[in-house]
C-alpha cells in the first residue's frame, strides 16, 4: 500500500514537472515578435479600483495588441518580489510593477536592470533611484488628498471634528491622503481629529471603529475615509446610531477611488465628496512602451466630485 | 473521605469554593471577563452605558459599548460552536474559516444577484439564498472533513488548502465583480429588524446555542467527539467509527460557517472578498483556548468556548475605545495566548501545584489521614 502511494506520487510530481516543462517551451516557442511583459500587481479583489485596474491592463495588454502577459497578484511585498524574481528569470521584456510597499525593491530593479529588462512603475511609487526605472505612471496620492482638503475646507464650517479613517499604514494612498490632512489639521485650531485608525482598507473594521467613537460620545462633523469601502462601513455605523449625514446634514462624508456605487450614494446626497484615483494606467504604459518615455514621472488626470454638483453622466463616466 | 471534605468545606467555606472554581473549566474565561470589567470600570464607567435611541428609520434602537460587543461577537460565537466540536473530535483546527466565509457570502450574494452585480430587486427569496449557502459551506466543510479523517492529513496541512484557495473561489463565484444589494430587508439579518432595540446578529448566536445545546444535550455527538478525541483506536474498538465522527464536527463548522458568513454580507448589503472575515480564524481558536479546552482534543466545555468568543471581543472593543491602533490589536491578543499557553504548559500547573501545597499544606494531609 505505502509503495503504491509512493509510485503514485512520484507519478503526480513528474506529470506536475512534465507540465511545467510545457508551460516554458510554450512560453519560449511563441511568437518572438510579441512584447513579452510581466505584470505584478495587488490582488485584483483588494477593491473596485484594482479590480477595474486588472481589467484595465488585462483588455490593453492582449496578444491583438502584440504583448504576451504574465500576471501575478499579491498584497504582500516580499511576494511581489519574489514573483519579479521569476519573471526576471523568465526574461520578459517589460516588469511592469503595481508594489504593495515602497521599500526593498532596489536589489531586484538592480537584477532587472542587469538583465536588460525595462522596469515600469504604475499606480504606486516606490523608493529606490530613478535609473532604475523607465517611468511611473502614477496618481498623485497628496494631491487627491489635498483636493479634498480643500473642498473641505471650502465648507466654511465653524469647526471641523474629524474622523480619519486610514488604509494600510504605510502605502503610498494612506500616506498622500493622510498627509494633506494632518498638515490641515496641525495649522488650523478649529481642526481636531477625533480619531485616527488604521481600517486597513476594511468597511468592517471602518465600522467598528466608528461604531466606537459613537460609543464613546465624542462629538464629530467629518468623516475622512481614505477609500470608498471604508467610509460605507462609516456610514453603516452612523446609520446604526441614527447620525444624519450627507449634504446638508449632520456629518460630512468623504471616501475616494470613485467607485460607481460610491457616487451614486453622492448623486443621493448621502455622501459630500468623492476623489478619484484613476486606475486607467494600461494605455499610458502601452504608449511608453511603443513610443518611448518622454518624462520619468507621468501623473494622471484626476478629479474630485462634490455631491451638490455630480450628474448622471459623471457616475457613468467616471465610475469604476 | 466526604467526612473530611465536609470538615475542610465547613471550616474554610470560602477557600473550598475558591478551589472549586478553579478547578471549573468556565474560571479562565470568566477570571478574563472579569479583569476586562473591572479594567473598564476603573478607567472609565461610562463604557457600561446603554442607551435606547432612535435610530435613523425612526425606530428604537439600544447602543452602547455593550450593545456592540454583543453585536459583533455573534460570528465569532457561532464559530467557535463548531470550532470547539471540531478541535475536540480532530485535535486540530480548521484555519480556513476566514475564507469559507468568503466562499459562503459571495454564495449568498450570488444567488440574490444573479449575475447582475447591481440588481434593483432580489433574484431569489432570502431564505433560499440561505439555505444554498448553508448547503455550500457543508460541502466545502464535509472537503476538509474528507481530508482530515479519511486521508489522515493534520486538520491545519488540510485546511491550508482552502484557506489559501478560498477567497480566489469567492471571486470568481461572482466573476470577480463586488455586487451590492439595495433591498433594504437583506440588511436587518446584519443590523436591526424594524422596531427591536436588540441587533439581529445576538438573536441569530443565542438561536445557534440553543440548537447546539438541544444536539449536545438529546444525542451522543459529546461523548462520541470527547472518545473519538481522546482516543480514536479505543472508541473505535467501542463501537464508534472515528472517520464519521470527524467528518460530522467539519460539516457542522461548515454551517456555523454559513450562518457567520450570511450575518457578514447582511451587515454591509454587499462583500469584499480579500479583507471578509479576515484572520477571524485565529480569534475563533483564540475563544476556543480561552474556554479552557485542549487543542490537542478530547474533552471541551461548551459554554467555556462560547464565553471566550465573547471575552475576545470584549478585549477589541476596549482597545477601540481606548484608541489602540488597529495594527497593534493582534499583538494584544498575542499577549493573551501567551499568559494562556505558558499557564496551561504540563511545568507550569506542576509548580503552581507545588506552590499551592506550600501555601496550604492543610488540605493534602488532611485527606491523607482520612
Amino acid at each position: 500500500m505505502k509503495k503504491f502511494a509512493k509510485i503514485v506520487l512520484a507519478g503526480a510530481l513528474a506529470a506536475s514537472m512534465a507540465l511545467a516543462g510545457c508551460a516554458c517551451a510554450a512560453g519560449g516557442g511563441a511568437k518572438s515578435d510579441l512584447i513579452k511583459v510581466g505584470i505584478i500587481n495587488n490582488d485584483p479583489n483588494e477593491s473596485g479600483y484594482r479590480t477595474a485596474n486588472d481589467r484595465d491592463m488585462k483588455n490593453t495588454f492582449t496578444e491583438a495588441n502584440g504583448y504576451q502577459a504574465s500576471f501575478a497578484y499579491s498584497l504582500k511585498n516580499d511576494e511581489q518580489i519574489a514573483a519579479a524574481q521569476k519573471f526576471i528569470q523568465d526574461e520578459v521584456d517589460y516588469l511592469l510593477i503595481s508594489a504593495a510597499g515602497t521599500s526593498g525593491w532596489d536589489g531586484v530593479l538592480q537584477q532587472a536592470q542587469a538583465a536588460g529588462i525595462k522596469v515600469i512603475l504604475f499606480d504606486r511609487t516606490i523608493d529606490a533611484d530613478e535609473s532604475l526605472y523607465e517611468a511611473s505612471i502614477v496618481s498623485d496620492m497628496a494631491a487627491e488628498g489635498q483636493k479634498a482638503v480643500d473642498w473641505l475646507a471650502s465648507q466654511g464650517l465653524s469647526e471641523y471634528n474629524v474622523i480619519h479613517i486610514q488604509g494600510v499604514m504605510g502605502s503610498s494612498a494612506q500616506i498622500g491622503r493622510t498627509g494633506a490632512l494632518n498638515d490641515m489639521v496641525n495649522a488650523n485650531a478649529n481642526w481636531n481629529l477625533v480619531e485616527e485608525q488604521t481600517a486597513e482598507w476594511n468597511a468592517e473594521t471602518a465600522q467598528q471603529i466608528v461604531q466606537s467613537v459613537i460609543d464613546r460620545g465624542d462629538k464629530f462633523n467629518v468623516i475622512y475615509a481614505e477609500n470608498d469601502d471604508m467610509a460605507k462601513g462609516a456610514v453603516q455605523a452612523l446609520d446604526k446610531a441614527n447620525i444624519s449625514h450627507g449634504v446638508g446634514k449632520d456629518v460630512i462624508v468623504i471616501g475616494f477611488d470613485c467607485n460607481k456605487w460610491a457616487l451614486e450614494e453622492l448623486l443621493a446626497g448621502n455622501w459630500n465628496y468623492d476623489g478619484q484615483c484613476n486606475p486607467f494606467q494600461a494605455s499610458y504604459i502601452d504608449n511608453i512602451i511603443k513610443n518611448g518615455a518622454t518624462q520619468k514621472v507621468v501623473i494622471m488626470d484626476e478629479k474630485g466630485f462634490d455631491a451638490a454638483t455630480i450628474t448622471q453622466a459623471d457616475v457613468d463616466q467616471y465610475g469604476i | 473521605m466526604t467526612v473530611s471534605d465536609n470538615k475542610l468545606k465547613t471550616k474554610n467555606p470560602v477557600l473550598g469554593a475558591l478551589g472549586k472554581l478553579v478547578q471549573n473549566q468556565l474560571f479562565i474565561p470568566l477570571a478574563a471577563l472579569l479583569v476586562l470589567v473591572l479594567f473598564n470600570l476603573i478607567a472609565d464607567p461610562s463604557f457600561f452605558k446603554i442607551s435606547l435611541d432612535q435610530s435613523s428609520a425612526g425606530y428604537p434602537v439600544l447602543s452602547g459599548y455593550l450593545i456592540t460587543i454583543i453585536d459583533n461577537a455573534s460570528e465569532l460565537a457561532i464559530l467557535a460552536i463548531g470550532m470547539t466540536l471540531v478541535t475536540s473530535a480532530s485535535g486540530g483546527q480548521d484555519i480556513s474559516v476566514g475564507s469559507a466565509i468568503a466562499i459562503a457570502g459571495s454564495v449568498v450574494l450570488r444567488v440574490l444577484c444573479g449575475t447582475d452585480s447591481r440588481p434593483t430587486e432580489l433574484k431569489a427569496p432570502i431564505i433560499v439564498a440561505f439555505i444554498v449557502c448553508v448547503i455550500v459551506s457543508m460541502i466545502f466543510g464535509a472537503f476538509n472533513g474528507v481530508l482530515v479523517a479519511y486521508f489522515k492529513i493534520q486538520p491545519m496541512v488540510a485546511t491550508l488548502i482552502l484557506y489559501t484557495a478560498g477567497r480566489s473561489i469567492a471571486a470568481w463565484i461572482n466573476n470577480n465583480e463586488l455586487p451590492i444589494i439595495s433591498e433594504p430587508s437583506f440588511g436587518y439579518y446584519g443590523n436591526f429588524i424594524p422596531g427591536i432595540p436588540l441587533p439581529t446578529p445576538v438573536f441569530i448566536a443565542a438561536a445557534c446555542m440553543i440548537i447546539i445545546a438541544l444536539i449536545l444535550k438529546f444525542t451522543n455527538l459529546r461523548l462520541y467527539s470527547q472518545s473519538v478525541g481522546i482516543n480514536p483506536y479505543s472508541s473505535r474498538l467501542n463501537g464508534i467509527n472515528p472517520q464519521v465522527v470527524k467528518l460530522i464536527t467539519f460539516i457542522i463548522l461548515g454551517a456555523c460557517v454559513a450562518v457567520a458568513g450570511f450575518i457578514k454580507v447582511s451587515r454591509l448589503s454587499t462583500i469584499n472578498y480579500s479583507v471578509v472575515a479576515k484572520d477571524i480564524e485565529m480569534d475563533v481558536i483564540l475563544a476556543v483556548a480561552l474556554g479552557g479546552n485542549a487543542l490537542s482534543g478530547g474533552k471541551f466545555n461548551m459554554t467555556a468556548s462560547i464565553m471566550g468568543a465573547y471575552v475576545i471581543q470584549f478585549l477589541t472593543t476596549t482597545l477601540f475605545k481606548f484608541k489602540v491602533n488597529a495594527n497593534a490589536i493582534s499583538a494584544y491578543k498575542a499577549v493573551v495566548v501567551i499568559i494562556l499557553v505558558v499557564l496551561s504548559a504540563p511545568i507550569v500547573r506542576e509548580k503552581l501545584m507545588q506552590l499551592k501545597k506550600k501555601i496550604m499544606p492543610g488540605s493534602g494531609v488532611r485527606k491523607e489521614v482520612a
